[in-house]
């Protein structure tokens, strides 16, 4: 019988498995940092020789793809990228049994990307190998959360006292509720900023030590964090609101900043659009540290992906 | 299953309490049952004359029927599912003697021919079907199907389940309709335009979950439209399916004040779950509607005990194991429910709740037999058909979803455990089903 090629009963996830930051211990969390800081893809460490991991993108994506192969090589991995274009699945074959034909030709990890909140979950729970959410729909995007506070971690001395404000639209945002969870769990204060239709009341009930402003001004004065989040034009197509008011409104502009901390940082998982949710000063500015933290995506992944098979030594 | 294939002849049922909310009965009474018909009811030992079999009930409810008026037994088109002959033996399992069918089959139930092949014999059913026709043409929600014709044909109501009357004047005129022919019309209440890619109920867990959120109000602004339609038009009968929200009590609250003929029924899921309970991403726990927030639990709960609920229906829709286990906003809605109905009634309700087992055996009898005028039935009457269900309302039981009649196995109860087990199902005098 080929292993991973049955029951159609559920079981937990594999070990190793990351789903979302929801429901991980702040322990956790902190060996896992640990951990990402002790790897660097410029001294590649043979941890992961021969093992097969299968990233399954059914999204586009620059960074996270990228960062996870990456990662995954500089361990000795095998990768193979399967997408929804030019696969079986075009064909409409089903997610498990996508996840079934991965396993049965030997995938030891699957880092999924998939536009349906809750996939990772449905394949953790009929697969034997560890999962890696590596985005699904609107619900989390655990490693973007885990190289943002990485990044912070290197800025501030710890997540102590923080103030942290993420501006944008948080109801469509994996990258928000996946920063929420995490921050959160470390007492940071956070401030959720937008018009209501990307930040419902709602939103505050997410975690504890959340509250919802909507004034951009605000939500800035006196934060050690401002955390971006890009603003997808169609959907202020939809919206009330339009683009020229939530510029107006909610960009970051130099004089918005000024109310922050001195040494605050301003954040952005990407991709950015100068203009809109950010002038290009901020974007190319001192205090800025997008592209710090693609950077250090892939130390961050390279520890996922270590803890995932085992490896986590 | 014991099933007795014989011309049905006399059964005595005796030692039994019965529950017969029509009548006012709550007492210990014998009950004879002769030629499909109830002969006799009779306090203990007082019943003269033999019987061909005897049933001891002691320390059980003798109940009229069980009459589930929301049942999707996917028959015609998707047998797969579940078909007429395994639907109605989970019902039987139950404790329902009557089912209603849902017309959003394949085809959809539109026509008279489609209505009898329903109640045809060889469909294999071991209880009574009541089929519920489509209420447009394909269930399009533009021209009305031949509601007379429908009717003639044994049609009990008609609907769009799934796909709600949207437009104002295409309800209109089938409740005018509806009104000629004193058939009630039946609306899923969802105002689909504002819950497209929506599979759970809107609030904190589906902003959690990253799933799109139904509004309460996409249910409760179609029954405030058609409880003021239903109060214009005279004589129109509108049934509300499912109801999930406090705000569509409302409605159907101020339609009954002004003595509008509307009537609502409930689910067990939703006088028992939450959406909190979808979890990670269960699709077990997804249906349409959604499961609400306490709040709408409690105020359905407020409402199956002060009367403004006329029935607990199952909605029971089961589905295949592939269309459950995908994607959480892919999964097809809905949950068997024909098996857990009276456990989750007993226990919920009843023991946790206080609800009289009087008002319990109401909402799945005499309320439903009202709703849809089914009559001779929903109560045990000189007369009646002998129609009989009885219960245990102390025995714990634990409900494993492998060992269901249906076909399918999507239920969120698999594992539970209830207080209040079916002992036998008579339908026309003949013992469809016997536990334990």
């Amino acid at each position: 019988m080929i292993p991973g090629l049955h029951s159609s009963d559920k079981q937990k996830p594999a070990r190793g498995s990351l789903l979302g930051i929801e429901h991980m211990e702040g322990k956790e969390i902190l060996a896992l940092l640990k951990l990402a800081r002790r790897m660097n893809p410029l001294k590649p460490r043979p941890l992961l020789r021969n093992k097969r991991i299968v990233l399954l993108f059914y999204e586009a994506s620059t960074r996270t793809r990228s960062s996870f192969e990456i990662a995954a090589k500089s361990l000795g991995a095998i990768t193979t990228l399967v997408q929804s274009s030019g696969s079986s699945i075009e064909k409409g074959e089903s997610l498990l049994d996508t996840g079934y034909t991965l396993r049965a030709v030997g995938a030891d990890a699957i880092v999924l990307r998939h536009p349906s909140a809750g996939a990772p979950h449905l394949m953790a729970q009929h697969l034997d190998i560890p999962i890696i959410n590596a985005g699904d729909g609107m619900h989390e995007h655990p490693s973007q959360a885990l190289l943002d506070a990485f990044t912070i971690l290197k800025h501030k001395k710890s997540f102590k006292g923080l103030h942290v404000a993420i501006i944008g639209d948080i109801y469509h945002s994996r990258v928000a509720r996946s920063a929420c969870h995490l921050l959160s769990k470390f007492g940071v204060k956070l401030t959720l900023c937008g018009p209501a239709e990307f930040v419902p009341e709602v939103a505050a009930t997410l975690a504890p030590g959340l509250r919802v402003s909507r004034h951009v001004e605000e939500a800035v004065r006196g934060t050690d964090v401002i955390m971006l989040l890009r603003v997808q034009k169609e959907r202020l197509g939809g919206q009330k609101i339009g683009l020229q008011e939530y510029i107006a409104h909610y960009q970051l502009t130099l004089s918005r900043l000024k109310l922050a901390k001195r040494d605050a940082i301003v954040m952005h998982p990407g991709p950015i659009i100068r203009g809109l949710e950010l002038t290009a000063e901020i974007a190319d500015g001192p205090q800025s540290v997008i592209i710090d933290e693609v950077h250090n995506g892939v130390p961050t992944r390279m520890a996922i992906l270590a803890r995932a098979l085992g490896k986590a030594k | 299953m014991i099933k007795d294939k014989s011309k049905p002849g006399s059964l005595l049922i005796k030692g039994g309490h019965l529950i017969d909310p029509a009548a006012k009965i709550d007492a210990p009474m014998d009950v004879l049952l002769r030629d499909g018909r109830v002969a006799e009811i009779a306090s203990p030992n007082k019943l003269r004359g033999g019987s061909d079999e005897k049933f001891d009930a002691r320390g059980l409810i003798v109940a009229p029927g069980f009459i589930d008026l929301h049942v999707h037994l996917r028959e015609p088109g998707q047998s797969y599912k579940e078909t007429i002959a395994s639907g109605t033996a989970a019902a039987a399992a139950g404790g329902f003697t009557s089912v209603c069918t849902m017309p959003n089959t394949a085809p959809v139930v539109d026509t008279a021919e489609w209505v009898e092949w329903l109640r045809s014999a060889e469909r294999g059913a071991v209880v009574n079907v009541f089929p519920i026709a489509a209420a447009t043409r394909l269930s399009r929600g533009a021209s009305l199907t031949d509601f007379a014709a429908l009717q003639r044909a044994g049609a009990v109501a008609v609907t769009d389940d799934g796909k709600p009357i949207l437009d104002d004047e295409v309800m209109r005129a089938a409740l005018r309709l509806g009104a000629e022919l004193n058939l009630p019309v039946v609306q899923h209440a969802e105002d689909t335009r504002f819950t497209e890619g929506c599979p759970m109920h809107e609030g904190p867990t589906s902003f959690r979950l990253g799933l799109r959120g139904m509004s309460a109000a996409a249910e409760a602004n179609i029954v405030d439209r058609d409880v003021n339609l239903a109060q214009q038009i005279r004589e129109s009968r509108l049934h509300v399916a499912h109801l999930s929200t406090s705000d569509a009590l409302k409605a159907v609250r101020r339609g009954k004040r002004t003595k509008a003929r509307v009537t609502c029924e409930v689910t067990p899921h939703h006088f028992t779950l939450l959406d909190e309970d979808v979890g990670e991403y269960n699709t077990n726990f997804k249906m349409n509607p959604p499961l609400r927030s306490a709040a709408d639990r409690e105020a359905i709960l407020v409402a199956l005990a002060d009367g403004t609920v006329d029935a607990i229906a199952t909605d029971h829709a089961p589905h295949a194991t592939h269309e459950k286990q995908v994607e959480f906003e892919r999964a097809a809605f809905g949950i068997t429910g024909l098996e857990t109905a009276l456990g989750l009634a007993i226990t919920k309700l009843h023991r946790d709740h206080k609800i009289s087992l009087m008002r319990t055996v109401e909402l799945f009898t005499a309320g439903p037999a009202r709703v849809f005028d089914l009559r001779s039935r929903g109560s045990l009457a000189k007369g009646n058909f002998a129609d009989v269900t009885i219960f245990d309302p102390k025995k714990r039981w634990t409900f494993e979803a492998a060992k269901s009649r249906s076909l399918s196995r999507n239920t969120p109860f698999d594992g539970w455990q209830f207080t209040g087990k079916v002992v036998a199902t008579i339908v026309g005098g003949r013992v469809v089903y016997r536990g334990d």
